[in-house]
């Protein structure tokens, strides 16, 4: 038990969420252990998003909270978030379109420069360093996710994988110390999540912790070290893999079954 | 038959070695220097003395300079930037004339950074609003601004403050005002059938600010603008240069990927504002006198549309809009009239058919340079492919 | 800062404030409308009301008004005058919405541009009119038109008196027909309009589209029609103002939209943008502060207390004083 504690990284501690009259979340409880891939996974209107956003910060929980590395999430703006070491993607592609790849990953560099306005006009010898270090990382990371010929094009120019690729690039850049993952397969076919998964692993063994949320069930059982499920904003199950696969509740949530509706 | 890529112009320069880069640079400044001593018949203006027409447009220019950093680089629509203007033109009236008798070379740089002030003050609860309320709210910024300086005798009224001094001269002229020698004449030419003459009646004094020619100020606010001009470029290019156009792309995604945005749109705001007042100051310097008429409302919108014809984001392409702004009415007399008719049409115009504007940012020049390059190569494998399955 | 002058005239100045107020409210009904419904600030609306307060003067021309003609008459021709206004009015607001807004709508364009394609318009049709001699000599229109055109740049002036009638006195103002006529009028608009947002067929469409395009649609509410209910109803009460405008300060230029138009967006927001009775309650509130503040601090600054009423609600409450939206039930 202590051993788990000591290597929590990020822990949602009883958060509950109210829209108005709807509650998204109610009372969820679970961490994520440093260098572990976690999924977090659920059927439709589960509230993985919602649960995700409170954990990146974006919204504000009606009680508990989230911590990373013991810090409160709640009175953190969001940049001071991802300063702290949490990154993100988006499941709708937010890139910046009129920017090229290479400036795009550029940016999320940037987040961790010192420098301002001054020395950028004075081209002080600090800041072409920090230009300079700045881009060859970005290059780097781009050629870790696959992406490296493209680094001039335009964003909004990419396929729809190398978008989705630009934007694990881009978190990474941020020297985060969790990534999260917000439905990064959508759309893919299976050979395209086959290369994701190998990506997802390779983030991990490059000494980053992953939370991915998916709807793919191969790939969340394929990558995954533990997996928690949400059902009606509530936590159903948290396991291994096999755990989750076998587990009746999940089961039951996923397929709805209930006896007397039984075609 | 593999068609290559055409190189186009642009292509071409980028092309050349740095140092003859540089050079081009420099020839096109001397142009830009010269210009006023050529009278080139074509362009000149009929009616108004030219080199007084070029000073405006020097001033138009630097306004949309800084109001695309504004504007153009972080996205944030101002409609009250004219407020920053008379900030730094009513700070020298001030200071050299109505209240005191500083030297007009010391009031720029305090000009200016009451202007940057005025920005932080107007920017700070401001910027936390979206984006259409904030142009209405700039716009009232502005008017507020506007009204007060009709409204305060302390600013002179809707007299204004008059007896504003210029840069002082090199040699100085003498206590009394008379003027002393300058240091040499430049003629400037004049047309005959097509040739060029040098016209001895016509000489600029190096380097006396007076009353009657504009050169000598023309001259100073080109100067500015080229260190501004390279200000622009070094900032682009940097992180705050990404920062911004992070923040416009899609704020929300900019502050998860780490950018403070509030905290870049407050230094966009104070850099418009600067750049603002010290058109202002240039503009106070030269004129002499300032009053709440040279302030309205209309200016701001000219000045968007300076902005916004040329091009957001790009700033070669305000350049060409401040100009065009300026030069056509005085150009075409009688297009003064219409001015404000017309520009109102370029930005539906503009908005609903174009809205990068006339001459889209680089970015987006640059992606169709590679997208025809690539259909050019993939042309010339159709026909490889063409030639070989006959 | 003079609080004797405002204490003594106290109901001079509220009642003529509120009087003033309810043109304020009608203009801003146009304002609220559209942002309710599309989320744009309709910068040339000002310029809708410009033109109707031209309708006005024209008419008056038309049936050769003077400071002779009897009152019967004169109460005859401004009730076709204000038919005639709200016509224009709507028809400018239709126009705009057709050329300036449409294209931009239909692709799900960034506020930002639509605003810039607004504030083009609204320049086109100010300067339209500030150079109505120039295009008439351009196209050769002449003959008889001569007061119409006139000399552009100036001000137009309605050819008639008129001579409020003191009614009643409240304190030590005498309270005239005019302001009654004012007051009565925007609360009857108001109440008219209320009716219609809430009863009629195309005023259920209009909230169902301020509160969810999307799933209007799906309900089969056709959102061009709409869009173009909204317009014109927001012109048509413009053209009413015009006309109630003209009444009470009896000129009108080319570019005297600008000032007004402002003041009724600060009314708009001020009662919080998309709401029917914030229009009303705003543009009244405005009125009286306006002249509150033109006591104390003197009439040169009657503007300021405007914009920075403006700047103030935009800054610590963009929600206003109702804050509600047309897509909620209350109109």
């Amino acid at each position: 038990m202590a051993e788990a504690a000591r290597e929590a990284l990020l822990v949602v501690d009883d958060v509950t969420l109210k829209f108005g009259g709807v509650t998204a979340l109610d009372g969820v409880s679970f961490e994520i252990r440093e260098g572990e891939i976690l999924g977090l996974i659920g059927p439709n209107g589960a509230g993985k998003t919602t649960c995700f956003n409170v954990m990146t910060g974006v919204y504000r929980p009606t009680s508990g909270e989230a911590r990373f590395t013991g810090r409160p999430l709640t009175d953190l703006k969001r940049f001071e978030i991802t300063k702290l070491g949490i990154a993100r993607t988006f499941q709708n592609i937010r890139l910046f379109k009129s920017m090229t790849v290479l400036e795009n990953v550029k940016v999320g560099y940037d987040a961790r420069s010192r420098k301002g306005i001054i020395s950028a006009i004075l081209r002080t010898p600090a800041q072409r360093r920090e230009e300079a270090a700045g881009d060859q990382r970005a290059r780097e990371l781009l050629e870790f996710v696959g992406i490296a010929g493209r680094a001039d094009e335009l964003a909004a120019n990419l396929s729809y994988g190398d978008q989705r690729r630009l934007e694990i690039a881009r978190a990474m850049a941020t020297g985060p110390k969790l990534l999260c993952l917000d439905e990064p397969a959508a759309g893919f076919n299976p050979a395209e999540k086959a290369k994701l998964m190998d990506l997802i692993r390779k983030v991990r063994d490059e000494g980053y912790t992953v939370l991915l949320i998916e709807h793919d069930m191969r790939l969340v059982m394929g990558v995954t070290d533990r997996i928690v499920v949400l059902e009606f904003g509530q936590k159903i199950a948290e396991g291994s893999p096999a755990e989750i696969r076998d587990n009746p509740a999940v089961i039951a949530a996923y397929l709805g079954v209930d006896e007397d509706d039984a075609s | 038959m593999t068609r290559l890529p055409s190189l186009s112009f642009g292509g071409r320069v980028d092309a050349l070695p740095k140092w003859s880069k540089v050079l081009l640079w420099i020839l096109l400044a001397l142009f830009f220097y010269a210009l006023p001593l050529l009278e080139l018949p074509v362009i000149k203006t009929p009616d108004t003395d030219f080199a007084g027409v070029l000073f405006t447009v020097a001033i138009y220019c630097l306004v949309a300079l800084g109001l695309n950093i504004v504007v153009g680089y972080a996205g944030l629509l101002d409609l009250g930037y004219v407020g920053f203007y008379a900030v730094g033109a009513y700070t020298v009236g001030v200071l050299t004339a109505a209240h005191a008798s500083w030297p007009y070379l010391l009031v720029i740089p305090v000009a200016v950074i009451v202007a940057m002030i005025s920005g932080v003050i107007l920017g700070a609860p401001t910027l936390r609003v979206r984006g259409d309320y904030l142009a209405i709210v700039t716009l009232g910024f502005g008017e507020i601004i506007r009204l007060v300086i009709t409204n305060l005798s302390w600013l002179g009224g809707a007299r204004g403050i008059s007896g504003i001094p210029g840069p002082p001269s090199v040699p100085a002229n003498n206590a009394d005002g008379t003027v002393t020698d300058p240091l040499f004449e430049i003629p400037h030419l004049v047309w005959q059938n097509g040739q060029p003459l040098v016209d001895l009646d016509n000489k600029t004094k190096f380097l006396k600010f007076g009353v009657i020619d504009a050169v000598p100020y023309y001259w100073f606010a080109l100067s500015i603008i080229i260190l501004v001009l390279i200000a622009d470029i070094l900032i682009k290019d940097s992180r705050v240069g990404r920062a911004w156009e992070a923040t416009r792309e899609d704020e929300d995604a900019a502050e998860l990927m780490g950018v403070p945005t509030f905290k870049f749109k407050l230094l966009a705001f104070a850099m418009g504002a600067f750049i603002g007042g010290l058109s202002g100051a240039l503009f106070a310097g030269k004129q002499g006198f300032i009053n709440p008429q040279s302030f309205q409302l209309l200016l701001s919108i000219l000045f968007l549309a300076a902005v916004v014809v040329g091009g957001q984001g790009n700033r070669w392409g305000v350049l060409v809009g401040a100009a065009l702004v300026v030069y056509l009415p005085e150009r075409f007399r009688g297009f003064e009239e219409w001015r404000v008719l017309a520009f109102g049409i370029a930005l539906m115009v503009l908005a609903i058919y174009r809205p990068e504007g006339v001459i889209p940012p680089r970015q987006k020049r640059r992606a169709k340079k590679m997208q025809q390059e690539i259909e050019a190569l993939e042309e010339g494998a159709l026909d490889d492919a063409e030639v070989t399955h006959g | 800062m003079d609080f004797a002058l405002l204490f003594d005239h106290f109901f001079e100045y509220t009642i003529t404030g509120l009087a003033l107020g309810s043109i304020y409210a009608l203009i801003a009904l146009g304002y609220t409308m559209v942002y309710g419904v599309l989320q744009l600030i309709n910068f040339a609306h000002s310029e809708v009301f410009m033109f109707g307060t031209f309708a006005v003067v024209w008419v008056l021309f038309a049936f050769h008004a003077t400071p002779a003609s009897s009152t019967a008459a004169v109460i005859g021709y401004l009730a076709v005058a204000l038919v005639v206004a709200m016509a224009v009015s709507g028809g400018i607001a239709l126009l705009l919405e057709r050329v300036a807004y449409r294209p931009l709508i239909n692709r799900n364009a960034p506020k930002l541009v639509a605003l810039i394609s607004a504030i083009g318009a609204s320049f086109v049709l100010s300067e339209a009119m500030g150079l109505r001699d120039e295009i008439a000599k351009k196209l050769h229109i002449d003959g008889g038109i001569g007061r119409y055109i006139a000399k552009a740049r100036e001000t137009s002036s309605i050819p008639i008196d008129i001579n409020p009638k003191t009614l009643f006195t409240v304190g030590d103002y005498g309270v005239t027909t005019i302001d009654l006529l004012l007051i009565g009028a925007a609360l009857v608009m108001m109440l008219l309009l209320d009716q219609f947002i809430r009863r009629s067929r195309l005023g259920r469409g209009i909230r169902a589209v301020a509160q969810d395009p999307e799933a209007a649609a799906l309900m089969g509410v056709n959102a061009t029609r709409v869009i173009q209910t909204t317009f014109l109803i927001g012109g048509m009460m413009a053209g009413a103002a015009a006309t109630l405008y003209m009444v009470k300060i009896g000129t009108t230029r080319f570019n005297a939209g600008f000032i007004l138009g402002v003041k009724a967006f600060t009314a708009a927001v001020l009662g919080g943008i998309g709401n029917l009775r914030g229009a009303l309650l705003g543009g009244l509130v405005l009125g009286v502060a306006e002249n509150w503040g033109s006591a104390v601090f003197g009439s040169e600054w009657k503007d300021v207390v405007a914009f920075v009423l403006l700047v103030l609600v935009l800054l610590f409450r963009p929600t206003g004083l109702l804050g509600e939206s047309l897509g909620k039930a209350r109109a």
